[in-house]
């Protein structure tokens, strides 16, 4: 059966990609994805798996077995909005899933969309962030010293720095960006985040094409606001990623249209919506899957499947510039599916 | 052209009138709160000789010195009743340990102090750090508001945060355990938490606000975010005529670009608090135009809202003084000088807003003393028309 499957793959050069539809909005919006990949003839398979956290008895949380398999096998994943249950007494889902796969990259490209009107579309933002993604301010060491006094442990290694920060110059190398800026609180934080920079100085010499600058971080978002399309590549520890990728996300429309990557050992990639569950939308399906549709796209060109992802793309963002059959979040009324058919349609010409 | 004879000579004669009116106020006024409370309340003597208080200026690293000479030039015009103990605390005479150290003594002594930015010293002591540390300076509070002169992204804002200025991840407790692995702590006490979250509840009454909104990143942080969440949600309950809400800070950076007019007054941790008051100022004008003040128990300090030495453009008179004077308008206020301080404010304004004269980042290519005699000819014409 192996060999067959294994002659199939070959024959129709069929990637067999694992599909986590999640929670709330997700399964719908990744019927959509599903459903446009389809009209587009992307040469994908997808294996869907559930994801839930399993409490451990020994205080650890782990996802469902065939989850995991299904990514160590593929080693492609696109992932939709997960829930994580507060006072469950187990980890976010999130957090989880970055651990057991060993995600140590995180990727958000923010570019503004056309037809998504924001203060910021005139100078345009087209800025990509490289977040360092398992240890930081993230390493979940807190104890209560006294009472009263609180004390949490935030992690730099050596390690984990290197690992983003060779990810990031390779990146930037593979995809033709030319400014790469690692952001820091090294003035204050000398020995964690200066380690951090001294690990990203050690990168920059190796790619010497690659303009290589850092900047302190709260002048970063002073300038960021003033003017967006100064920014290029920008690399930071995994604090600093999550509230700055959540600001670019913001400048161009909000969460519901940022893709993500997560880079994990092994070649693995999972590629993921970051917005939430959005449980309000599930009844009507008036969810907007772009964000997860973006991210299936970083997927594919991750893939080699370049030729198929700009088709999705030119698609998409003719329908968003027409703004006739939008969803709800960016100002339409259409539902999901309903702007998924009109995506279809237009990919077919 | 005002000669400054003349300037000196009319503001004295105002300025004589002034204080009269003020000690009127002053003994109708009700109840003093945080900020006045610096001034009349505490247990040190002010420094004041022959009426004049003494205010310790700290120039300060890169274009520091530029905008303190803007400041003292619009003092000395407006002869306000205010002598500047002048104290040189930057990276070069840093190597002298007892002049750091007799800068915190002024302080102390004086009560009010009006400084730039500190660069790191060679020895690594981070001033900044220590300043707030040693002088237990814990409120800083920056208010940001749109300039209908300069172009922004985003118009009608008027938010005031509120930065818990001396714990949290600024605790600079760090160490290798392992090769190759650094640790660093954040400190959150419940005793400052609730401190700050007092203080700014007080600040929104005084002010007239409506809302506090309590950033923080609980979800992630559950014991030292979620301690400040509940100082700040037990605090809460003794104003009932003030909402209240808390926010994530990446959905804070967030609703930030996309609706800051949504935001009040808002009070979050040390690094959560740097972050947003340096994109609230990006959003209302940047660097030059958003002044900031700092309350301790017994002291208040004043100095520009983001803090950046600017180091490459030292010498060349390109920065705006204008978030120097405003923050030293301020001053003047907290000093009961009212008028002058109102006065000023609004000079500033006013030629900011009517863009003829405008520095580097405001667009234009003036330099700071221009900018300065912009003030001070705009603080001749209010006068003249009151």
């Amino acid at each position: 059966m192996f060999l067959s499957r294994a002659l199939r793959s070959s024959c129709r050069s069929l990637h067999t990609v694992t599909l986590f539809p999640g929670d709330g909005i997700g399964p719908q919006i990744s019927d959509s994805v599903k459903k446009i990949f389809d009209a587009a003839e992307v040469p994908i398979q997808w294996e869907e798996r559930q994801v839930y956290p399993i409490l451990e008895p020994n205080g650890k949380t782990r996802i469902p077995d065939d989850a995991v398999e299904s990514i160590f096998k593929n080693k492609i994943g696109l992932k939709g909005p997960m829930r994580t249950a507060i006072g469950k007494g187990h980890v976010s889902l999130n957090l989880t899933i970055r651990r057991t796969f060993g995600l140590y990259a995180n990727v958000r490209p923010a570019k503004s969309v056309p037809g998504v009107i924001t203060p910021y579309s005139k100078e345009g933002v087209d800025c990509v962030i490289m977040r360092e993604n398992t240890e930081g301010e993230y390493s979940g060491i807190e104890h209560q010293v006294v009472p009263g006094v609180v004390q949490s442990v935030k992690l730099i290694t050596r390690d984990a720095s290197r690992n983003v920060a060779e990810y990031a110059f390779q990146y930037a190398q593979d995809h033709g960006r030319k400014n790469i800026v690692a952001l820091h609180k090294a003035n204050i934080m000398k020995m964690s985040d200066g380690m951090f920079l001294e690990q990203c100085r050690e990168v920059a010499a190796r790619y010497p094409e690659i303009n290589y600058r850092e900047m302190y971080l709260d002048s970063a978002c002073l300038k960021i606001v003033s003017d967006p399309s100064k920014f290029d590549v920008m690399l930071m520890p995994n604090l600093y990623g999550d509230i700055f990728s959540d600001l670019t996300a913001g400048l161009i429309g909000g969460l519901g249209l940022a893709p993500s990557g997560n880079m994990g050992k092994d070649g693995i990639a999972i590629y993921e919506a970051v917005h939430g569950t959005a449980d309000d939308l599930v009844e009507a399906n008036k969810g907007n899957p772009t964000a997860l549709l973006m991210s299936g796209l970083m997927m594919l060109r991750h893939m080699g499947l370049k030729s198929q992802a700009d088709k999705i793309e030119a698609a998409v963002l003719e329908t968003l510039t027409e703004r006739k059959v939008i969803t709800g979040d960016i100002g339409g009324t259409a539902t999901n599916p309903e702007y998924a058919d009109e995506i279809c349609r237009k990919i077919k010409g | 052209v005002v000669s400054t004879q003349s300037t000196g000579q009319t503001f004295q004669h105002y300025f004589k009138q002034i204080n009269l009116r003020t000690m009127l106020r002053r003994i109708s006024s009700p109840a003093v709160s945080i900020g006045r409370a610096a001034v009349s309340t505490s247990a040190v003597p002010r420094t004041k000789y022959g009426g004049k208080t003494t205010v310790t200026l700290i120039p300060g690293d890169g274009v520091g010195p530029e905008l303190a000479e803007s400041v003292t030039t619009i003092f000395k015009e407006m002869a306000v009743p205010v002598e500047f103990e002048k104290i040189e605390l930057n990276r070069e005479q840093m190597k002298d340990e007892g002049s750091f150290d007799y800068a915190i003594k002024s302080l102390k002594r004086n009560g009010v102090g009006l400084k730039g930015v500190i660069n790191r010293s060679a020895d690594f002591r981070h001033h900044n750090l220590e300043f707030r540390g040693g002088l237990d300076v814990y409120a800083n509070v920056v208010r940001c508001m749109s300039f209908e002169g300069i172009q922004t992204h985003h118009t009608g804002i008027d938010l005031i945060a509120i930065r818990e200025n001396t714990e949290g991840e600024y605790s600079s407790l760090e160490h290798e355990s392992v090769s190759g692995v650094v640790e660093s702590l954040k400190i959150i006490t419940q005793e400052k938490s609730m401190r700050i979250a007092k203080f700014a509840f007080d600040y929104a009454r005084e002010h007239n606000r409506k809302k506090v909104t309590c950033i923080h990143k609980a979800n992630i942080m559950k014991l030292s975010d979620g301690l400040f969440k509940a100082c700040c949600k037990e605090v809460s309950e003794d104003y009932p005529m003030i909402e209240y809400e808390e926010q994530i800070v990446d959905n804070t950076c967030q609703q930030l670009v996309i609706n800051p007019q949504q935001f009040d007054v808002m009070v979050m941790p040390n690094l959560y608090g740097n972050l947003v008051s340096n994109l609230a100022a990006g959003l209302v004008g940047g660097a030059g135009v958003v002044p900031s003040k700092s309350y301790g128990e017994n002291i208040a300090v004043f100095e520009p809202g983001a803090r950046h030495t600017w180091m490459e453009m030292k010498g060349m008179y390109v920065a705006n003084p204008a978030a120097m004077v405003l923050s030293s308008a301020f001053m003047l206020k907290h000093l009961q000088l009212h008028e002058a301080g109102d006065l000023l404010i609004k000079a500033v304004k006013n030629v900011i807003n009517r863009r003829e004269v405008q520095t580097r980042d405001l667009g234009g290519s003036s330099t700071t003393p221009e900018m300065t005699r912009a003030f001070l000819n705009e603080l001749d014409t209010l006068y003249k028309n009151q």
